[in-house]
């Protein structure tokens, strides 16, 4: 969609556009292409010379065991949290739709998770489950459950999955909720008419019709997972126990901080850069052709 | 409603309410233990109720700080996230809105260059060019100042789309109507586009201040100084690994007083974020 009537000013447009590509070129692109060109270096102890030695980093990447495990560790937290938060957010966003009463207050009550920052979500779900003083982690224990997310990787990873989940219920609810919405009334009613039950008319009216707000909103929590719940790592785990919540973002900042390893910190965030521009190009293909059945 | 049952409808309520419990619980725990002391938190056996140290904890977590590990108080780094928050949100509004209306209202050569360039920029969140980001604001002399925990972050494209979008819906008829009243691009600018956008800056602001307040991995690298700290980093500082010497109710208050600025911002400004959400997305 282009604009019919226009300004034909020559140098306007540029200096409107001059503070815009100052800061993209200087804080986008250019530390882009230093990752990029990073990845192919490797660089002494002391940082004093370089050597370019093209695909080695990535070579040593993917044969490094803890590189492999940041995968599997980042695919497990992803699908877990995706279907977790997806499905509960479903379910509600079903019953605020039913127009009872109070839709707007359940709304108001539900949404507010999203502005909590998630290094914040992580310290609340820490404190719960905290061995020795968390109240949730003391019912466990009485249960008879041997709950220490400190030292058993499996409960660690059920923490920082409850606590990335409870965070991303709020945006699920607030899209599935819009999409529920936008669904013709006209068309339920024909369905009740012709008998349908609540039910049946879920799966084969409702469903089908929700499918591309679904299908975008695995796309996004998919990103979500990947950077955004950083925060609730680093401050629930840091990573442990034994690397079991290590995930791909961690191990980026980890490895290039701590482990002061840069060329295979840049090469990593190659590999990312890469899965993000891949999510989003099928996010543009499928989101855009409106996937129906 | 297609039918009326009773039963379900109570059955909706219900899971709605349930979802709500599950959701609040951790902050109401929160709650509670920032009004309890250090003593009672510690052993394990925290009431469920409201203790009596409310004012005190607050009151030192806010001008005094932690004992141990992070002496900054709490409303200095407050006023850190905020001036973070409101730079982020201030200044890409501007320098994409202005961005924009270049894009969309002039011809000009390169304009779909320019318009890729900024597009692309939507694709790489800032953590995967944490290091050499970190490197180029090191070298600009930027660590441990404003403008080095907020530009950065503005690079990139959601806020310029956004606004793009908005403008192709303004109908030709208002900048021929200004055309004929012999006024110029700027004027058009000022006197038509700002006053129409309003709800759409509005709707921004909501979604990038959450944005600018909740960030982590950026400033957790470039700030080093403790009079720097924002909230969401300093309350992680505060717990040490040793948990005998983390003083929770401090912990808790700073937990408490972190989400509550933009927590506030999306119930009261509710209409505004909901559209901002759906329409930065699209």
């Amino acid at each position: 969609m282009e604009k019919r009537a226009i300004y034909n000013n020559k140098l306007l447009p540029y200096l409107l556009l001059t503070p815009q590509m100052i800061v993209v070129l200087v804080f986008f692109y250019w530390p882009a292409s230093q990752a990029i060109y990073q990845s192919f270096l490797l660089e002494d102890a002391f940082g004093l010379r370089s050597d370019f030695i093209w695909f080695e980093n990535f070579v040593e990447l993917f044969q490094d065991p803890s590189y492999g495990n940041a995968f599997v560790v980042t695919a497990i937290f992803s699908t877990t949290v995706a279907a977790l938060s997806l499905s509960s957010a479903l379910l509600l966003a079903v019953m605020a739709d039913r127009q009872i009463k109070g839709t707007g207050i359940y709304k108001t009550l539900l949404i507010w998770p999203y502005a909590v920052a998630p290094a914040i979500a992580g310290v609340l779900w820490l404190f719960m489950f905290q061995p020795s003083l968390g109240v949730v982690a003391q019912a466990l224990r009485k249960l008879g459950i041997d709950w220490n997310p400190l030292l058993n990787g499996n409960h660690a990873m059920l923490l920082v999955v409850m606590a990335a989940t409870w965070k991303q219920i709020s945006y699920n609810f607030l899209f599935f909720l819009a999409g529920l919405q936008s669904i013709p009334r006209s068309v339920i009613e024909a369905a009740a008419i012709d008998g349908a039950s609540s039910t049946r008319r879920f799966w084969t009216i409702i469903f089908p019709l929700l499918s591309p707000t679904a299908f975008f909103l695995l796309v996004v929590n998919v990103v979500y997972v990947f950077f955004d719940t950083f925060g609730i790592i680093d401050s629930v785990t840091g990573g442990g126990p034994a690397k079991a919540t290590e995930t791909l973002v961690y191990k980026v900042f980890f490895d290039g901080r701590l482990g002061g390893n840069l060329g295979g910190s840049a090469a990593q965030s190659v590999v990312m850069m890469v899965i993000v521009i891949g999510l989003t190009a099928v996010q543009f293909r499928y989101v855009e052709r409106k996937v129906h059945y | 409603m297609v039918e009326n049952r009773p039963l379900a409808n109570f059955i909706a309520h219900a899971i709605l309410w349930l979802g709500i419990a599950i959701v609040v619980f951790p902050v109401y725990l929160t709650f509670i233990a920032s009004t309890h002391d250090a003593t009672v938190i510690a052993n394990g056996e925290m009431p469920l109720t409201p203790g009596p140290n409310f004012f005190k904890t607050y009151y030192q977590t806010l001008f005094v700080g932690t004992s141990g590990t992070v002496r900054t108080p709490v409303g200095m780094m407050m006023i850190n996230s905020l001036i973070m928050a409101l730079s982020i949100a201030v200044g890409k509004i501007a320098i994409s809105i202005i961005s924009s209306f270049a894009v969309v209202y002039f011809r000009f050569p390169l304009r779909m260059a320019f318009f890729w360039l900024i597009f692309i920029t939507l694709m790489l969140p800032v953590e995967v060019r944490i290091y050499p980001t970190y490197a180029i604001v090191a070298d600009l002399g930027l660590l441990d100042t404003y403008a080095g925990l907020s530009v950065p972050l503005i690079a990139s494209a959601t806020a310029t789309l956004f606004f793009r979008q908005f403008f192709l819906t303004i109908p030709d008829e208002l900048v021929e109507a200004s055309k004929i009243d012999g006024a110029g691009p700027l004027r058009f600018f000022w006197d038509t586009v700002v006053p129409l956008s309003r709800t759409n800056m509005a709707a921004l602001f909501v979604i990038l201040f959450i944005y600018g307040w909740n960030q982590y991995l950026w400033p957790l690298l470039i700030t080093t100084s403790g009079d720097m700290q924002t909230i969401v980093i300093g309350i992680k500082k505060m717990i040490t690994t040793a948990d005998a010497l983390t003083e929770w109710q401090i912990v808790m208050a700073t937990a408490m007083l972190a989400m509550l600025p933009p927590v506030t911002v999306i119930v009261l400004m509710q209409r505004w974020f909901v559209k901002g959400l759906v329409e930065t997305e699209k």
